[in-house]
């Protein structure tokens, strides 16, 4: 064939399907893909930075009143739901691993207890807030948290009013924190789907690997979460 | 992601996700000591080594096969730091307010 080589057709005889035409070879695309991904998780981090950085200021000016509303949610909760994380975070490498290894059954099991665990963490999340909500924590016309006394201080008491400020962190933090949960079970509901129509090969399995970077990723947001909204001054 | 076919994962991710459990114990059960100003930096200290650990094994950053995917994360803590460093040099700074 003396023509292939003035057209230059590369690609013609053995063409891998799962491997796009503008990339010269599997790894290259694998790359590009997460390359993709930690692009946008840059962009997630700035996302919550500034939440963070809104956090840290406040948390100067009001340190008692925000150990004093920090005292008022229930720790146990909050590690609990840090333990389901992790445990997410190792079924989703397990997942990808799965995939890598062309394990169908282990990948859809993986996928599976994934989300049953975040949806465990969004029940816990549930049940935190629903405390809240009782106890008249959630900011607004009926928010009330008079005479509480702000630790390592007898005698004063916080300032509902900063308190309040608190709250509101603690509540868009952990609520969009939850968002990402959300999200992230549509994605591994779509990604369970893919993987019982067997759609994943050890050459092809991007969307797992992407999706599991998504996950850890709102997984390490949890991590910072939990020792600054939850731990703030426990200690008697 | 790189080493497909090499040595099985499998038992660094389960030593990894028992070190993760491990430092949300300690951090959970050190809260409830009186360190001080050290309550804080212990709690801060133990968060960025899990996140450490999950970046860089869960997420293979140590094994990326692209450099692009280093200098990615490098660049969005930069950011991060730059953002948070330059607030809080300002407000932990303002004695008139």
């Amino acid at each position: 064939m003396p023509d292939s080589t003035v057209v230059g057709l590369h690609h013609e005889e053995e063409h891998n399907p799962a491997l796009l035409h503008h990339f010269a070879e599997p790894q290259q695309q694998r790359d590009s893909a997460s390359l993709g991904m930690w692009v946008f998780l840059a962009t997630e981090v700035m996302f919550f930075g500034g939440l963070f950085c809104a956090y840290l200021v406040y948390r100067r000016w009001y340190f008692g009143d925000f150990a004093a509303a920090s005292k008022s949610i229930d720790a146990t909760l909050g590690a609990t739901n840090t333990a389901v994380l992790i445990c997410s975070s190792l079924t989703v490498v397990l997942a990808v691993w799965a995939a890598q290894t062309a394990r169908r059954t282990l990948l859809i099991t993986m996928l599976a207890i994934t989300m049953l665990l975040g949806l465990a963490f969004l029940g816990i999340k549930g049940i935190e807030y629903k405390d809240k909500f009782e106890e008249h924590h959630v900011p607004g016309a009926s928010f009330s948290f008079d005479n509480v006394p702000i630790p390592g201080h007898p005698g004063q008491f916080a300032n509902p009013r900063h308190a309040q400020m608190f709250f509101s962190l603690y509540f868009v933090m952990t609520g969009l924190h939850a968002l990402h949960m959300i999200i992230g079970l549509g994605i591994f509901l779509w990604l369970l789907i893919m993987a019982w129509k067997g759609r994943f090969t050890p050459e092809w399995h991007t969307p797992v690997e992407i999706g599991g970077l998504y996950w850890h990723f709102v997984d390490i947001v949890w991590i910072y979460l939990f020792p600054l909204l939850y731990l703030i001054d426990r200690h008697p | 992601m790189s080493e497909h076919s090499k040595s099985s994962p499998l038992k660094m991710y389960f030593g990894i996700w028992a070190a993760l459990l491990v430092c949300t114990y300690v951090t959970y059960k050190a809260a409830f000591i009186e360190l001080g100003r050290f309550n804080a930096a212990v709690a801060l200290g133990i968060a960025t080594l899990k996140a450490t650990l999950v970046a860089l094994f869960f997420m293979h950053v140590w094994h990326a096969s692209e450099k692009l995917t280093k200098l990615v994360v490098i660049a969005a803590l930069f950011f991060l730091m730059l953002l948070l460093g330059l607030t809080m040099s300002d407000y932990a700074t303002r004695l008139w307010s």
